[in-house]
């Protein structure tokens, strides 16, 4: 199987203190069709990491180190012009407050819109029923095209949100936190829609969670990471069901289950540091 | 059969929506309708719903902090829906609540000392020393030290900060404790830091919960009773194993299948 992204000792830093590692040398790769989940709590550096491989870090971060390759090529030392034309195109970006990311001012099918033509040169009739027919691909109906982002509901929005991101068909998505701020229905439904795609497209996906019931719904192989570094790696099963780290054995601890079964134990980080 | 401590009996709310262009329009909409609840003492009550199920709506009229429509609301033997005034406010103490973001819900210019303190100072209970002293049990009790009383806010983590929001309620021992997610805010280790903490607590001060939240799975760990709403009603009521095993309603199945992560775990138990 092709690698579609391999990241390689990528190490992230404030500029003003180098010292500070809030990603430290985190190397994992992606393939074609398959979903990697990376999980960890707030701080962790799993939202950096997904930043990373888009460039879209802020400036008062700089990547020290590591290499980023996207389907075979070097895409670190780019400049911005040429990550815009991979960016949106060939990968995809889902963030996770669908209120917040889309313009209230434009209606939703001008916001689909806008990369189809900026990516694909789409115009006119040719990109009123592309948008459509995205719509209809997320469970929208194409008649909604018309509305703007407050006239939506939040799962509404965060199908719009799908619809933008897979609007030129890329070869990688990366979903930070998609559902966090949704019911448990609407969840269900928008990671039943997002495997559906992952699969039909054959796309790559990247996703970035802090719930493991999530992680053991889509992933196929699964990241865990700790104050900036991987502590864990594997397969779904491995990680969930043989955690091998004491981290992944303590923060799994702490999940509850729905059955109620499980005697829930909180971290004790003392005994993490010393071993 | 346990005692009830605070019932509720036919509460209705209803809000006036903005509707149509500019907001010229309203709407009527039924945040609670006809919903009737009983917590049993020293108990916990989950009431669980997704957002717009009225389930906070029914928390803040539990403790008149908005008055309903219509309906009453018992404990120990008071309708708080009658009564006002003094009255209402030395029962207060009593009846205290947790609330869900603890960014927003501590008063940045105060000190955790004065936050927890200031029940104490309202309600009168004791002189300065004893009410310093009193702050000082609680906020060790719940995790936090002496130095932390003259600390702000702010320099605390969002973990602490829910353990400020526990010492401001507890610290005037009241019966009857209404959480509205406590947890919802909170990393997964955090939380069960926090579900521990209350459930000790509960068990220390003989306290009765009415617990809020969306997340099924945490529900299913603190609760003795469990309420479905959806739009407004109760969908449907009863013991927590019960209502997971053998859920009645159609809507509370749909609830229960979509927790996520169901059915790796049903496939590894089996």
């Amino acid at each position: 199987m092709s690698e579609l992204l391999s990241v390689q000792g990528l190490t992230v830093t404030p500029a003003n203190n180098p010292g500070k590692k809030l990603v430290n040398n985190v190397s994992f790769t992606l393939q074609s069709g398959k979903t990697t989940c990376i999980v960890g709590e707030s701080g962790s550096g799993k939202s950096l990491t997904a930043l990373s491989v888009m460039g879209l870090l802020a400036t008062s971060l700089n990547r020290t180190s590591g290499s980023i390759q996207f389907q075979g090529n070097e895409i670190t030392h780019l400049s911005n012009d040429a990550l815009s034309r991979i960016r949106g195109k060939q990968i995809g970006m889902i963030f996770q407050e669908p209120m917040t990311s889309l313009n209230p001012v434009l209606t939703v099918g001008f916001q689909i819109g806008e990369s189809l033509t900026v990516h694909l040169g789409l115009k006119g009739d040719a990109l009123k029923a592309k948008i459509a027919a995205l719509l209809e691909q997320v469970g929208i109906p194409p008649e909604r095209a018309n509305a703007y982002p407050d006239e939506l509901s939040g799962g509404q929005r965060q199908r719009v949100m799908i619809a933008m991101s897979i609007a030129c068909e890329p070869k990688m998505l990366i979903a930070d936190e998609p559902t966090t701020a949704l019911d448990v229905t609407v969840q269900a439904q928008i990671l039943a829609l997002l495997d559906e795609l992952k699969t039909r497209m054959n796309m790559g996906m990247l996703f970035i969670t802090h719930d493991f019931g999530v992680v053991a719904d889509i992933a196929d192989d699964v990241l865990v990471m700790f104050r900036g570094e991987v502590v864990e790696a594997g397969s779904v099963d491995e990680v969930l069901f043989k955690p091998q780290h004491p981290y992944t054995k303590a923060l799994l601890d702490c999940v509850p289950d729905a059955e109620g079964k499980k005697q829930l134990k909180p971290i004790d980080y003392s005994w993490l540091e010393a071993a | 059969m346990s005692e009830i401590i605070l019932s509720a009996n036919g509460l209705t709310k209803t809000y006036k929506q903005r509707t149509g262009r500019f907001g010229f329009g309203t709407k009527l909409v039924k945040a609670l309708d006809d919903v009737s609840i009983e917590l049993k003492t020293g108990k916990t009550l989950a009431v669980v719903g997704e957002s717009g199920s009225g389930k906070s709506t029914l928390a803040r009229c539990l403790l008149q902090l908005l008055p309903a429509d219509r309906g009453e609301v018992f404990f120990q033997g008071n309708n708080l829906a009658n009564i006002s005034g003094q009255a209402l406010r030395d029962l207060r103490r009593y009846l205290q609540m947790v609330f869900q973001d603890p960014f927003a819900s501590l008063n940045p210019r105060m000190k955790v000392g004065e936050i927890v303190g200031e029940g104490l100072l309202i309600h009168r209970l004791g002189n300065a020393e004893e009410r310093r002293g009193k702050v000082l049990r609680m906020l060790e009790r719940v995790g936090l030290s002496t130095a932390d009383m003259d600390k702000y806010p702010h320099e605390f983590s969002g973990g602490q900060r829910q353990r400020v929001g526990i010492a401001r309620a507890l610290v005037l021992e009241p019966k009857v404790v209404v959480c509205d997610e406590p947890v919802s805010a909170l990393d997964v280790s955090i939380q069960a830091q926090i579900l521990l903490l209350l459930k000790e607590l509960q068990q220390e001060m003989e306290l009765s919960y009415v617990f809020i939240s969306h997340d099924l799975r945490v529900v299913r760990h603190v609760a003795d009773d469990v309420v479905v709403m959806h739009q407004g009603r109760i969908v449907e009521q009863g013991g927590v194993e019960a209502l997971y095993s053998t859920p009645r309603e159609e809507y509370t199945q749909n609830l229960l299948k979509a927790i996520p992560g169901r059915a790796k775990q049903h496939s590894l138990v089996t």
